[in-house]
């Protein structure tokens, strides 16, 4: 049997691989922070709650009847309202989205001539209401979800048994870290929008209607934050508290790709999934720290991240 | 200032001043515990809703009056608030507390301000220990006792070679090393262990290949909450449940268990007092309780609430109100010299220290096949009786005990 460092080479080969799936979760989540940022020039601290509400939106999809009753007994809706995790995967992100549209309408739009940190404030605590709320509706230990029959059970690798849920997530996180890329840097829309934030007046005067783009901008990136909560729904604890877990190591992932930086984010996500999966088998109690240490190095050597534009 | 408000009273007017003298004999009950965080679930209003029910089934008499308080998992706050009920409120007994750093903070206020406390959900075993009062009753559990019922019990069923995942922290580690003694002391041996980062994983699975490739039978989960949540849910997608090893968690409630589902859950080895389907007492006192807790069934730390309260108001009872209000100590004196007797525990006593001792239950979560009800979860695989369940008097180092 190979071994490396003197830890068996499928043990390695194991660990990398389950990193690389890590990093396709860092990677969707900061790609929606990554879109925010660079668009609409506000940093969303709620993108870790409104990847909650994605899970729990499939959650409530899946279950109308369950939290009905909690809100009020005798409440039901018919069986056939009830959504799996298939058709979960387009409606919670768009009725999260939708959310996410009503809150960039009603409060968010108000502050884009104010510097950063009040769009920073506004969102941290609007992430504090909502998963407050969430937390007095659901209470803190969270709900179950079944990983969808299709996707039950392990592939064998060759050097490891993996679940075959685990390369679904690679494969859709990947996906759609792929389509959004395409849309922002390939498509006559992506161009509208990257030169909306250069110039608004001036995309304005060609009869583009700047604001209503921005708005959907944000519904999208809202999207991809609950895109990833349905995919994280039958792997990690459903409960309120479960976006602020990953939002820290999230930023820390946009910051070293470079704040707003598409490519910049998907890229960095997958690297450090990678990273921290290594440490895990080498050093462990420092698997999360090492995402703050690379940050650091990162940011000595290239301030502005590193596919990130020098201011 | 309560003594001027009863001279106004009386000059005011005679017959008023006899609800004024009523009002000094209600017994105040404060249920200070998280009611909005992490801990809500295992304590909140699940406790709150035991406390009414040992009211309503052992006030014989007394007029009782029970407060809330959400300590957000702060100890200042929890110190503030107790600190109010107790000057401004006239609060009698402070119970449940959940978080152990909350729960030391408390037992210092009630031992300085001579009032009752009785700790149901906070785990430290410092609180019988070291940090040991004569205002303090610590009911349910404590870390040494799920250490020494899931460790020793467990190798007891075969299960003698362990392997532990570990939250990097205070908690984590000792609860590591309390188990791994009585593992060793029970004849297994501890072919490993992980340290994972704490707070700030969410994904365990590589550190559930590390424990599966060290062929331990035991998979030992020292951590709590949402971590535990996520370990357990990944070891079932990994399949090491079904491959044959049993996870022991060390800290894991019945609501930890529905919020996980019987799907991920099963198999899973724990340790609770009480559990709600165990005999035709637990189950009566559920079915009483059930309609004040939404449907949600108690689990040993809210059972808890319901015994401690219920004991405090027999011997509130037996002492007299205006003398119970008196003082704190004297309080828990006539609770630790009457034996315990109610539905959730059965008989039992409370020692020197503040120990209440109890049999404790070694549980395996069913398969979803064999669940036959809602929240029907557990079927027992070993009892510890009440005088091995908990550390020997001698060893905690209690200042009361060597007095």
């Amino acid at each position: 049997m190979i071994s490396i460092f003197g830890v068996p080479g499928p043990l390695l080969f194991g660990q990398l691989s389950l990193g690389l799936i890590n990093g396709a979760f860092y990677a969707l989540l900061s790609l929606g922070l990554a879109v925010i940022f660079g668009m609409l020039n506000i940093i969303n601290f709620a993108h870790g709650a409104l990847f909650m509400l994605g899970a729990f939106a499939s959650w409530m999809l899946l279950v109308p009847n369950t939290w009905l009753a909690m809100i009020s007994p005798g409440l039901s809706v018919p069986d056939w309202l009830s959504l799996g995790y298939w058709p979960a995967l387009v409606v919670a992100p768009v009725l999260v989205g939708a959310f996410g549209l009503l809150l960039e309408r009603t409060v968010i739009r108000r502050l884009y001539k104010l510097d950063h940190l009040y769009g920073l404030l506004l969102t941290f605590g609007m992430a504090l209401i909502i998963e407050g709320l969430a937390r007095n509706a659901f209470g803190s230990s969270g709900m179950p979800y079944r990983t969808p029959d299709a996707l039950q059970g392990p592939v064998n690798l060759g050097f490891m048994f993996m679940p075959k849920y685990r390369l679904w997530v690679l494969l859709a996180a990947g996906g759609m870290c792929l389509l959004t890329w395409f849309l922002i840097e390939r498509t006559q829309l992506g161009a509208r929008l990257r030169a909306a934030t250069e110039n608004p007046d001036l995309v304005q005067a060609f009869g583009v209607n700047v604001p209503r783009m921005i708005s959907l901008t944000y519904a999208g990136g809202v999207a991809l934050a609950a895109f990833a909560g349905v995919l994280a729904a039958p792997i990690y604890s459903v409960n309120p508290n479960m976006g602020s877990n990953f939002i820290i190591t999230v930023f820390a992932v946009v910051v070293i790709g470079g704040m707003g930086s598409i490519l910049g984010s998907i890229v960095t996500g997958f690297g450090l999934g990678i990273v921290e999966g290594l440490t895990k088998v080498f050093y462990p109690q420092a698997s999360a720290t090492v995402i703050f240490v690379v940050m650091v190095i990162v940011l000595l050597a290239r301030p502005a991240g590193l596919f990130g534009k020098a201011a | 200032m309560i003594r001027r408000r009863a001279l106004l009273a009386a000059a005011a007017a005679a017959p008023l001043a006899r609800p004024a003298r009523a009002q000094a004999s209600v017994v105040k009950i404060g249920v200070l515990n998280d009611q909005s965080g992490v801990y809500r679930d295992i304590s909140g209003p699940t406790s709150v809703a035991c406390v009414r029910q040992a009211v309503e089934d052992g006030a014989r008499g007394l007029s009782v009056e029970v407060l809330t308080g959400d300590h957000q998992n702060k100890p200042d706050i929890g110190a503030s608030i107790a600190r109010q009920w107790i000057d401004r409120d006239g609060v009698d007994m402070i119970i449940d507390v959940a978080n152990s750093g909350v729960a030391l903070a408390i037992n210092g206020v009630c031992k300085e301000k001579d009032r009752v406390y009785i700790n149901s959900t906070g785990a430290t075993a410092d609180l019988t220990g070291p940090a040991c009062a004569a205002t303090t009753v610590h009911w349910t559990y404590d870390t040494w006792m799920l250490a020494h019922s899931t460790g020793a019990a467990m190798v007891g069923a075969g299960g003698d070679t362990w392997f532990f995942v570990t939250a990097d922290y205070a908690f984590g580690t000792a609860l590591e090393r309390d188990t791994t003694n009585f593992v060793k002391q029970a004849g297994g041996k501890v072919l490993g262990s992980v340290r994972h980062p704490f707070p700030g994983n969410t994904d365990f699975s590589s550190f559930l290949l590390q424990a599966q490739a060290s062929r331990a039978k035991v998979v030992g989960i020292c951590n709590a909450g949402t971590d535990t949540v996520n370990t357990i849910k990944q070891a079932a997608e990994f399949g090491l449940t079904r491959s044959g090893v049993k996870l022991a968690g060390l800290l894991v409630f019945l609501n930890d268990v529905h919020a996980l589902g019987l799907e991920a859950a099963q198999g899973l080895v724990l340790t609770e007092s009480f559990y709600w389907d165990l005999n035709d007492r637990t189950r009566s006192f559920t079915r009483r309780v059930l309609p004040k807790t939404g449907g949600v069934h108690p689990a040993m730390s809210h059972a808890g609430c319901y015994g401690g309260a219920l004991h405090y108001l027999k011997a509130v009872a037996d002492m007299g109100a205006a003398e119970a209000k008196r003082s704190g100590g004297a309080t828990v004196a006539r609770m630790k010299a009457m034996p315990t007797d109610d539905d959730a525990f059965g008989a039992g006593s409370i020692r020197a220290d503040g120990r209440k001792l109890h049999p404790v239950y070694l549980f395996e979560v069913k398969k979803p096949g064999e669940s036959k009800a809602p929240w029907d979860y557990y079927k027992l695989i070993a009892t510890t009786p009440a005088e091995q369940a908990f550390r020997p008097l001698n060893e905690g180092g209690c200042p009361l005990v060597r007095a």
